[in-house]
């Protein structure tokens, strides 16, 4: 399940972005996003996400159950 | 963990074999150019004299790092660096790092490309400005790439400018050589502890080599990294302060511990500044009622530290992107859409020939002082008094009372006139606030000093101070602080020789909170 990024809480401080294997994070006018088809939970690469452990605002990277496909 | 707890051992043993690689770090007399205490450390001193000269040539024009310098010469910050990749419970992310800002006002976040321009922008119009730092919002070090592209910019356009950064030191071992390639002149790392236990309290958790450690875990690995980063930076010559939070009941004592182990490392001064805590700041600290220690725990702690080392006082906790000298922020007049806008001309000659200018005042300053105190000879009394200044730089008595954003504080002895650090207040004269409540705000922050010297003030604040057993002096007006002071100190024990004066102990005084505390609340930080 790939994660996203809570804009509300972000402070835009961008220390996720550099950190994601997949370069799935970008910032569009200082909101920091995750691209869902990039994002792979940092399986294969860390143990930990590494936006999740990076992120100075606790649950501002969350998993996203949003998308269509998670919802059953 | 032993090891942590042990600074001396194996690591100085090392570090001594290493003499004659490094430059000699400052074998200290207990007084120096640098640092707050600066040459007003030992008062009689003039500083360029305390410090091996290579070190003295490094300092001597840095508002940050020499008292004395700081009435002369400006610095600026670029805030380019807003990730960081540790936790401290005095941050709060949204706003500011608080180890170098004033929690609770944003700064202005710039590209490499602004920055660099804005550097230059400033420093053509502000011919003081001599030192450039990136301490933040985040860390530095953490932001590898812009903090050196930024450095790499302003060095090709204006190597005449200093650069220097501030950091939490966990990524500092892996940037050593960039740092000496970019040919930084001064690192600050923030230690607020050596002791895990300690470090816990301080910080929830660092993030480290795709890790996200926490608790002991991470104040070990946190501490471990910035003392080494340190030994590393001294060792290839780059000099290093380091700065540290003062914190009642979690790392007060301790910190006399921290400053031992970072002198036999090679730090060549000890800054130690008070906790900034309020409710609204939203920190961990702020929130759980931590509060920040009083003027007068902070000297004590800053006495108890000195001695072999040089204690920097004068330090203001600027904010990240502040612009100027030190206690006035110029920031204001630089927006990125103004320097957008400008055409930027470095005049290296015209900025030449200002230093020239400072440096025939300092001459004066230093000469003026000499003379003062030979006046002082032959005295012989233990008594010791704090008297505030009202000045806006060059080492006079220059502003009027009503004007005062803060006072200096100087300790007077027959040793000399010692400066031993600052108090922000808010202006007394100012509308909005009712001028009781400002009067009010004035006396608790000067509260433990006997006198106040000002180049101008009224009749109305004059009598209320006095009440208040502080001596309003404006007869010494745009004079040298250390004549004035020690001219008084001299007049003062001849009063009290002839009965005129009571001796007094004086009480303690307040540290002002940041931005947000109302005046007229009472001290409630000093509880
Ligand atoms: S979980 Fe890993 S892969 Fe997904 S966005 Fe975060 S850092 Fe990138
Ligand atoms: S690390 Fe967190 S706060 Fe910082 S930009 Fe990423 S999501 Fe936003
Ligand atoms: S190092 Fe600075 S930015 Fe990072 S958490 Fe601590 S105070 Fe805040």
């Amino acid at each position: 399940m790939p994660y996203k990024i809570v804009a509300s809480q972000c402070t835009g401080c961008s220390a996720c972005e550099p950190e994601c294997p997949n370069k799935a994070i970008s910032e569009k006018d200082g909101i920091f996003l995750i691209d869902p088809k990039k994002c792979t939970e940092c399986i294969g690469f860390f143990d930990e996400p590494q936006c999740v452990a990076v992120c100075p605002v606790d649950h501002t990277c969350i998993v996203d159950k949003s998308l269509p496909r998670y919802q059953r | 963990m032993e090891a942590l707890k042990e600074p001396g051992q194996g690591i100085s043993a090392r570090f001594s074999n290493l003499k004659g690689l490094t430059i000699p770090v400052a074998p200290h007399k207990g007084c120096g150019s640098s640092g707050g205490s600066g040459k007003s450390s030992c008062g009689s001193s003039a500083g360029s004299g305390d410090l091996p000269s290579e070190i003295w040539e490094k300092v001597k024009n840095h508002p940050c790092y020499s008292e004395e310098a700081h009435h002369h010469y400006a610095r600026m910050h670029v805030a380019v660096a807003p990730a960081c990749n540790i936790q401290c419970n005095y941050c709060n992310r949204k706003y500011d790092c608080a180890n170098e800002s004033r929690p609770g006002v944003v700064s202005e976040r710039l590209t490499p490309e602004q920055a660099a321009k804005k550097v230059l922008a400033v420093a053509s119009e502000i011919p003081q400005m001599t030192v450039l730092g990136i301490a933040g919002p985040g860390d530095p070090l953490a932001n590898p790439d812009k903090t050196f592209q930024t450095f790499d910019l302003v060095f090709k356009a204006a190597p005449d400018i200093k650069l220097c950064l501030s950091t939490n030191g966990l990524a500092l071992p892996d940037h050593v050589e960039r740092i000496k390639d970019f040919k930084v002149d001064h690192v600050t790392i923030t230690i607020n502890m050596i002791d895990p236990e300690v470090g816990a309290r301080i910080y929830p958790w660092v993030f480290f080599r795709h890790k996200r450690y926490t608790g002991k875990d991470a104040a070990k690995l946190l501490s471990e990294r910035q003392l080494q980063g340190l030994e590393m930076l001294t060792q290839a010559g780059i000099l290093c302060k380091v700065n540290s939070v003062m914190i009642p009941g979690i790392n007060d004592d301790h910190l006399v511990e921290v400053n031992k182990a970072v002198k036999s490392r090679g730090a060549f001064l000890h800054n130690i500044m008070p906790l900034i805590s309020a409710p609204e700041h939203g920190t961990v600290f702020g929130l759980s009622g931590q509060r920040g220690p009083s003027a007068q725990e902070l000297k004590a702690l800053q006495d108890k530290c000195e001695g072999e080392m040089n204690m920097m006082r004068h330090c203001r906790q600027c904010r990240a992107d502040a612009v100027g000298l030190l206690g006035e922020d110029r920031g204001a007049e630089f927006t990125t859409e103004r320097i957008e806008s400008m055409e930027v001309e470095y005049d290296a000659a015209k900025r030449r020939a200002y230093r020239d200018s400072v440096e025939i005042e300092r001459e004066a300053r230093k000469a003026a002082r000499e003379r003062e105190l030979l006046t002082l000879a032959g005295e012989n009394s233990g008594r010791k008094i704090l008297v505030a200044v009202a000045t806006k730089g060059g080492g006079k008595v220059n502003e009027h009372f009503g004007h005062a954003k803060e006072f200096q504080i100087y300790e007077l002895s027959v040793a000399g006139s010692k400066f031993v650090g600052h108090r922000r207040v808010d202006l007394y004269c100012q509308g909005g606030y009712g001028e009781e409540d400002a009067l009010a705000g004035v006396i608790r922050a000067i509260n433990d000093c006997v006198a106040v010297f000002v180049a101008k003030i009224g009749g109305c604040p004059k009598e209320e101070l006095r009440k208040a057993g502080i001596e309003p002096v404006d007869q010494y007006a745009y004079g040298y602080i250390e004549t004035a002071t020690i001219s008084y100190f001299r007049s003062y024990l001849q009063r009290l020789k002839n009965g005129e004066l009571v001796d007094v102990e004086r009480g303690d005084a307040m540290i002002r909170q940041g931005a947000f505390i109302e005046l007229g609340e009472p001290a409630g930080q000093a509880a």
